[in-house]
Order: C-alpha cells, then structure tokens, then sequence
C-alpha cells in the first residue's frame, strides 16, 4: 500500500463511460470520483463549519436573549427560532434527496448515491426536531401538543417519508441497488413537498400562514426577523456540515473496508 | 448474426403482448382465487372490527363510515402487493417477462392493471354491503363507490411502483407499508372528503375531480418509476 487511499477512486464501477454524458453530464461527474470530493470536501469544511457554530450560536442568543418577546404570546415565540430553521431544512433537505434521486436515476451519479444516504437521516433529524418544537409551541398556544392540521399532518408524513428512504436504502445486500430504489422513492415522494408548501393555503388550518415571503414585506416585526434570519442561515450551514462529514466519513469507510478485502485476500 | 427462433414478423404486436401479460396475470389471479379474495376479506373484516370496537350507535357509524371504508380499503390492497412481482422474481420468470419485447413500463403497467381488476374490483363490490350495513344513504354510496374506484386504481398504479422498488429488498414486506402509505395519503384525503360531502349535503365534484387529477398523474408516472425499479431488479 504505497500510494495513498485518497488519491485513487474508492470503487472500479463504471460511471457511463460508454455514453457520452454531454456538458451537465462532464461537469456532474468531475466530483463523481469520490477521491476528487474528498479533497474539496476537505477544503470546504472549514467554510461550512465555522458559520454554522458562529452564526447558530449568535442567533440563538439574539433570538432567545436580545430579541423582544410577542405581545400576544409572550416569550413562547422564541420556540420560532428553531421551529422555522427546523421546518425550512425539512423541506429542503428532501428537495436535495430528490434531486440526488434525479441525478442518480438519469446520470447514475455514485456521489449522488452516497449524498442521499447520509442526507436522508439528517433530513429525518431536523424534521422530527420541527414537529417536537411546534408541538412544545401549539401546547401554550393551541392548548394542545397536535391538531391535525393539514400543515402539521403533511409534515409527519414528510417524516414517515424520511424514514421509508432511511430503510430503503439501507435494505439491499447490493448497495447500488438499494441507491437506485431510493432515488425512485425520493423522487415520488416530492409531491408532498408543494403540499407542505400551500398546505396553510389550500385549507383553513390552525397553523398561521407564511410569515415571509419573496414578494411581499414580511408581516413580522424586523427586530425578530434578523435573528431569525441568522438563526436560518446558521442551522443550514450546520446542516451542510453534517452532511458534508458524514458524506466523507462514508467514503473513507468504503475505502478502509476494500483496503481489509484487499488485505485479506493478500 | 440473428439468434435462432421465430422471426420476427411472427412475434404478436406490442399492444398483443402486453394484453397476454395481463391475461396470463388474470388467470392466475382466478386459479388463486382463495388468495385473490383474501384481501376482500381482509377488508369486509377489518371493517366489521369497527362497531365492535367503537360501539354500535348509528350517528357514529354512519358519520365514520367513508373514513373507515377508505383505511379498510388502503390496508386491504396493499395485502397481496408483495406476491406482485415477487412470486415472478423468486422463480426467474420476471427475466423473461423483461425479455418478451415489451419495455419494462409496459410489464410493469400490466402488471398494475391485473392487481387493480384483481384487487381493486372485489374491494368495490365488498364495499357495497359495508356501506350499507353502516347506514350510509344511498347518494353518499354512489359517491363512496365512485370515488373508491378513482382510488383504489391510484393505490393500484403506487403500489406496483413499491413493489418494484422493494424487489429483492431484506423485509421488504415490512417495508411496502412504509413507502405506500405516506404516498397515499392525498388520496385517502379527497376520496373520505368527497363522500363526507356527499353524506353533509355539500358540492362533492371537486374531490372527485382532485382524485381523477391524480390518476391522471400517476397512470403515466407510477409505470415509468416502476419500470426503473423492475430494470434495477433483474440487472
């Protein structure tokens, strides 16, 4: 073992190279080689770390400290800032499944495969952390831990979603097989995701409507939106951080175990 | 270089074919009726728990039956979901199937169509002594049934994409529920809420039309996705 594991691609499975994957294809799959990623992940970690305990921390102080309490709910709106962090990741961090799903189904991206495995139980993380937060919200509030609402019912089914591709994808003996049927999943089941979205919309719900929007001036005072904004930024960072150690750590360990295969059969 | 066999001016049309895999399908499900009918059964069952377990007060029948129809009927269909294409793929069959010239959509569509006549139909005419045995009127039964047939052709088209998924899969049959439910809940929605309106006096069109819209979806889609899962499963 002379050369370094990280310098060579972690498995011998065709990326396509028969095909000509075209442009999107080229540019896709300059990081499909995981020892390629591995060094940009490297160097990207920093960048993702540090905002994410910065911003997080001084968020949560502005948010939960400085920042005023409602005149209506008093200091329970400060569960706001990790309840709507919490929510946004959900649903972002299954657009990112999804798109995983698309790339793995129609470039056979094997990053993309890896990515969506150690995405799905983060995703699950931060949705089960938006539906225990809210319901620590509705029981002062609502005067009750769960109504079933169509916004609060679309994102348990979210979760259960989260959890059928953290099964499924771990199911299979073959673990390319396994990639393929989430992505499958992952892709159907972003239909909830615009129900999730228009759910205080479409129904009368109990849950208030969107707060902020890309048109119109928020309906909430400036002085909670900037820590909120902060409190947002810095746990999408810390998302991206965990995503991106996990995502590493799962391609070293893919590698140290073909290095006992390898050592074994020596 | 042609392989031997029949040439291919011989081979029946693609629409012949896929017409021979849902009969072949048809008749198995006939020759298994005892299984074909285990879900029906299921269902009329699992339906009959309800007044025991609720108590028999008419009101309170007959203002949870659509709901209860609907959970019955979403758990009944999703029984024999595991046999779809798991029976083919334990005895080698589903390679050829993949074979016979049709692309895996197509087998995989056919396969949808035979679980839904197979499944979908008797759970429509089971549903019709269940709803009259909860005292639903007979406008509310119409709108039920009509909206069950949208339904249970949508759980048909998302299970068979499950199926697929899970092929080969450790517990996979544990793991169908998992993936079918969450995705049919729109439809367990518009299909309870239209026969709700119904039952309320109310405009029960627009669910109706909410449910056919996402059959329309889902009849193109849930063959392509499914198609995918069958091709990774015999790769």
């Amino acid at each position: 073992m002379s050369a370094s594991p990280l310098a060579e691609p972690v498995s011998a499975q065709d990326h396509g190279s028969a095909t000509n994957p075209g442009r999107i294809g080229s540019l896709l799959h300059r990081y499909a080689n995981p020892g390629r990623f591995l060094r940009l992940s490297e160097r990207l970690s920093p960048f993702l770390v540090w905002p994410a305990i910065v911003l997080s921390v001084a968020g949560m102080v502005w948010g939960l400290f400085l920042s005023p309490a409602d005149w209506q709910q008093g200091d329970a709106v400060r569960i706001m800032y990790v309840h709507v962090p919490a929510a946004w990741l959900a649903s972002l961090g299954y657009a990112a499944l999804a798109v995983c799903g698309v790339l793995s189904l129609v470039w056979r991206h094997r990053l993309a495969d890896l990515a969506a495995a150690e995405i799905g139980p983060v995703g699950a993380s931060v949705t089960f952390l938006c539906l225990l937060s809210g319901s620590l919200w509705g029981r002062p509030m609502w005067g009750a831990w769960w109504v079933w609402d169509a916004r609060l019912t679309s994102v348990l089914v979210l979760f259960f979603l989260y959890l059928g591709h953290v099964a499924l994808i771990r199911a299979f003996d073959d673990p390319s097989r396994g990639a393929r049927a989430a992505a499958i999943l992952a892709v159907a089941g972003a239909v909830d995701l615009p129900i999730i979205k228009f759910s205080v919309q479409w129904w009368n719900t109990l849950h208030q409507p969107d707060s902020i929007t890309l048109t119109g001036a928020p309906t909430m005072s400036f002085s909670m939106l900037w820590p909120l904004l902060v409190c947002t930024l810095g746990f999408s960072f810390a998302f991206a951080a965990i995503v991106n150690t996990r995502l590493r750590a799962a391609i070293l360990e893919t590698r140290t175990r073909q290095l006992l295969l390898q050592g074994a059969r020596e | 270089m042609t392989p031997p066999g029949p040439p291919a001016a011989a081979l029946p049309g693609p629409l012949r074919r896929w017409g021979a895999l849902l009969g072949r399908d048809l008749r198995l499900s006939l020759r298994h009726g005892a299984d074909t009918l285990a879900s029906a059964l299921f269902f009329v069952l699992a339906a009959s728990l309800f007044p025991l377990a609720l108590g028999p007060s008419p009101e309170l029948l007959r203002r949870m039956a659509p709901g209860i129809v609907w959970v019955c009927a979403l758990l009944a269909a999703l029984l024999p979901l595991d046999r779809l294409f798991g029976a083919e793929l334990e005895d080698g069959s589903l390679d050829q199937l993949m074979l016979c010239g049709l692309p895996a959509p197509a087998v995989a569509s056919a396969k949808m169509a035979a679980h839904w006549l197979a499944t979908g139909l008797p759970l429509l005419v089971a549903a019709l002594p269940i709803a009259l045995m909860f005292g639903l009127p007979g406008r509310e039964i119409a709108v039920l049934e009509a909206g069950l047939a949208l339904g249970t052709l949508i759980l048909s088209l998302l299970g068979g994409m499950a199926a697929s998924v899970v092929l080969g899969a450790r517990r996979g049959g544990v793991l169908l529920p998992l993936l079918v439910l969450p995705l049919a809940t729109p439809t367990l929605i518009f299909g309870a809420a239209a026969a709700d309106a119904a039952g309320a006096g109310l405009d029960w069109r627009p669910e109706l039309l909410l449910l056919g819209a996402f059959a329309a979806l889902a009849l193109p889609l849930c063959p392509l996705a499914a198609g995918a899962g069958l091709r990774g499963a015999v790769e």
